[in-house]
């Protein structure tokens, strides 16, 4: 059996309160899962643990079998981070930013033009390409950092927020580009806060309150655990409403 | 502790003035406190240490020509005169890459220029609050001399600050005249690049040019050689002279200072009436800027073949070549460098003694050079998450951060080191190794004080960390010192570079504990 592309297992995270509390979390290769949360649950702390951008205070995490802890470089080498804030240099062009990702991720250089020209091209960035980043919208930015995220062929992509921000042309190529990458065998953990994307897209969700998952499973599997048919949005705010602490 | 009274509803000049003070005094007590009544204190016994023996330098450095009698003779005109002159240069070019920022910086302007207030009224604040901070910083640079001549010689010498005041306003309109002019004829995309080297030509210009003319004439690096030359006094305009009036007014004729008032203020208020109108259309196409596209020109070839380490290099080169404000905070380092190249050319096939003077400007320009860079590499970063989550160790992210700042200050000093080594083999060894202690420990001290922060920050980043600035700015000293001895031949070069190894421990002492 392949291991999974996402294993946690019991982990920890304090800041000045505890944010992640002993969470377990297994997401299936080439899946699409969806991390749901009110705001301060701990999504974003999970996802930089899993990206190498924190130290866990406990707990495992493995990605595709390597434990990030043990061996961390050879785990980065198969995870693509893309957060709300798009991380983008604005005096760099387009293709000059994706040449410097490549070089990070040690791409073979022509496979990564190659691969650099199609993603521009399928993002609708092809006319901009050399021009300078500091000009561009927060769409295009956003755009850039995701043709960064898949330059170097990642295994798993984690995107936090990924579509704040977004006009709906944008936010449609944006999900195009992820579920064409679902296709391919490629998983895709993304934290979001517009439920219907998490609705149509994800085939698990997981729900996370007070840094722990409170439910997890398909749409129809946490409809059937409320005991009616109701739409994520009211599946979400029950959740959250059970496990919210006492006043 | 955060100031005066909330804010009254109503708009003038007034109640713009009240709320940029309240803003001004809120960051200038959390950059010099950072928010802690402990540091606050400590600073006020530093500024109080520091301001006692920089007042007792000036009292060294004033009271034999006090006791000769100062009379207002020609002599003493061309030394006050050319003094004056190099204060003012310093605060012309202050106040060029203030009023530039007035125009470029967005911050709040979005708001102000979206609201029912006169843009009119914001330019009037914001450019009398340029002229304050400039005439500001002069007197506290010339507060020592002035406070000095005022006890020594007698209070008339106190009119000096009047006199700083009318520069400080002449500067600023100075200043805002230049920005308008270069809005005016080569337009808000390069308005800022040019002001910015408008100003380290300005700042550094006359300094550089009294001691190359020094260097000719005289073989002297001091410039006051010239200002004190028998020739250049002979030359002066009589003592009745018009271009003698800032003088005067230094030296307490009222009169000359009342004329020198009206002058500065006058040109000030009469420059700001005049571009008050214009600010908010000149503001508002600056602003367009961060929405225009700057298109590069296409490479032909495909994607390099490199490793990491030539990725995160071949990055942090193009983003050094292309940030808009590091021109200003270099240019002045990198123009300070030549009168020690001219003095090499004239002394090009004579002895090494003269070369003397050249190693401590080259050492202290490399450290001053490398930690602004390596600022701006290392802690700069404006894709920190990119590349921590890039699959390398952190120490080659360090690594090649490093080269690529080392590299491009051994480009700009190659050149004078290939001169000098020319000259001199041991110059050039001792030069080179001092530059390469002086530039490694201004980068060693970024990476220890190393913070992650956006490269737009570059400005702050002095008042970020005052350890890591100050042991930067010693370690820099230190080592230039131990060239200097070095070059002269002595082993007393070992007494600086044991004081910068100190510099560096302490400041390895001082810098935040790393997981």
């Amino acid at each position: 059996m392949p291991a999974p592309a996402l294993a946690i297992s019991g982990l920890s995270k304090s800041f000045d309160r505890l944010v992640v509390d002993g969470l377990d979390l297994t997401v299936h290769a080439g899946e699409f899962y969806a991390l749901l949360g009110p705001n301060g649950a701990g999504k974003t702390t999970i996802l930089r643990m899993v990206a190498g951008l924190l130290q866990p205070d406990a707990g495992d995490i493995a990605i595709l079998g390597i434990n990030t802890r043990s061996d961390p470089v050879a785990a980065k080498r198969l995870v693509a981070w893309v957060s709300d804030e798009p991380m983008v240099y604005d005096r760099l062009t387009p293709l000059e930013y994706l040449e410097f990702v490549a070089g990070l991720w040690q791409v073979d250089a022509a496979i990564a033009a190659t691969r650099a020209a199609e993603l521009l091209d399928w993002l609708g960035l092809a006319p901009h390409a050399n021009e300078l980043c500091g000009g561009f919208s927060k769409g295009m930015l956003q755009k850039v950092a995701l043709a960064g995220a898949l330059v170097h062929d990642p295994r798993l992509i984690i995107l936090d927020e990924p579509l704040t921000g977004l006009d709906a042309g944008s936010a449609r190529q944006v999900k195009d580009v992820l579920l064409g990458k679902v296709r391919e065998g490629v998983t895709v953990i993304m934290t979001t806060h517009i439920l219907e994307v998490a609705e149509r897209m994800a085939e698990r969700i997981g729900v996370i309150a007070h840094g722990r998952l409170i439910a997890e499973g398909t749409l129809d599997e946490l409809r059937l655990r409320l005991g009616r048919q109701s739409s994520l949005e009211d599946i979400f705010l029950d959740l959250v409403a059970q496990h919210a602490p006492a006043a | 502790m955060t100031g005066p009274t909330p804010l009254q509803p109503g708009i003038g000049l007034g109640w713009f003035a009240r709320h940029e003070l309240r803003l001004a005094w809120r960051e200038w007590m959390a950059m010099m406190s950072g928010g802690r009544v402990t540091r606050r204190v400590a600073i006020a016994v530093f500024l109080v240490v520091a301001a006692s023996l920089i007042h007792l330098l000036a009292y060294g450095l004033l009271a034999p020509w006090v006791r000769q009698g100062i009379v207002p003779d020609r002599a003493t005109l061309v030394l006050l005169t050319g003094s004056g002159l190099l204060f003012w240069t310093v605060m012309l070019s202050q106040a060029l890459e203030s009023i530039t920022r007035v125009y470029y910086a967005r911050s709040d302007l979005d708001l102000i220029l979206s609201s029912p207030a006169s843009s009119r009224q914001v330019f009037a604040v914001r450019t009398a609050a340029v002229g304050l901070s400039t005439v500001l910083l002069a007197a506290l640079l010339a507060s020592p001399l002035l406070n000095m001549l005022a006890f020594l010689d007698g209070p008339h010498w106190l009119a000096g600050y009047g006199v700083v005041l009318a520069m400080g306003a002449l500067s600023t309109a100075i200043a805002l005249a230049v920005t308008l002019a270069l809005f005016r004829f080569v337009g808000p995309k390069r308005t800022r690049l040019i002001a910015q080297i408008v100003a380290a030509i300005v700042g550094a210009g006359f300094v550089i040019g009294i001691q190359a003319a020094a260097i000719i004439y005289y073989g002297s690096f001091s410039r006051f050689a010239l200002l004190q030359s028998p020739d250049v006094i002979a030359a002066a305009p009589p003592p009745d002279s018009p271009v003698w009036l800032p003088a005067k007014a230094l030296m307490g004729e009222v009169p000359a200072l009342v004329l020198m008032l009206v002058l500065g203020l006058g040109a000030l208020t009469l420059a700001i009436v005049l571009s008050a109108s214009s600010y908010g259309a000149h503001a508002i196409s600056a602003a367009g800027l961060s929405h225009v596209r700057s298109q590069r020109r296409p490479s032909r070839r495909g994607f390099r073949r490199m490793s990491q380490r030539q990725a995160l290099r071949l990055k942090e080169w193009r983003l050094l070549q292309r940030d808009p404000w590091l021109l200003s905070q270099t240019l002045m380092q990198i123009l300070y460098l030549l009168p020690p190249a001219l003095l090499l050319w004239l002394n090009f096939g004579n002895s090494a003694g003269a070369f003397v003077v050249v190693v401590p400007v080259l050492v202290m320009a490399a450290g001053q050079l490398a930690g602004g860079l390596a600022w701006l590499a290392i802690s700069g970063e404006d894709a920190h998450d990119l590349v921590a989550t890039a699959p390398l160790a952190p120490r080659t992210v360090l690594l090649a951060k490093i080269e690529a700042v080392l590299a491009v200050i051994a480009v700009i000093l190659a050149p004078l080191l290939l001169a000098l080594a020319i000259a001199s083999p041991f110059m050039a060894m001792v030069t080179a190794i001092c530059v390469t202690l002086s530039a490694g420990s201004a980068t060693t001290i970024q990476l220890w004080f190393r913070t992650v922060a956006r490269r737009a920050m570059f400005r702050r980043r002095q008042v970020a960390s005052r350890a890591a600035t100050l042991s930067e700015a010693f370690a820099s000293i230190m080592w230039a010192a131990t060239g200097a001895v070095w070059a002269s031949g002595s082993w007393l070069a070992l007494g600086p570079a044991v004081m910068a190894i100190v510099v560096l421990a302490l400041a390895r002492l001082l810098s935040p504990r790393r997981g």
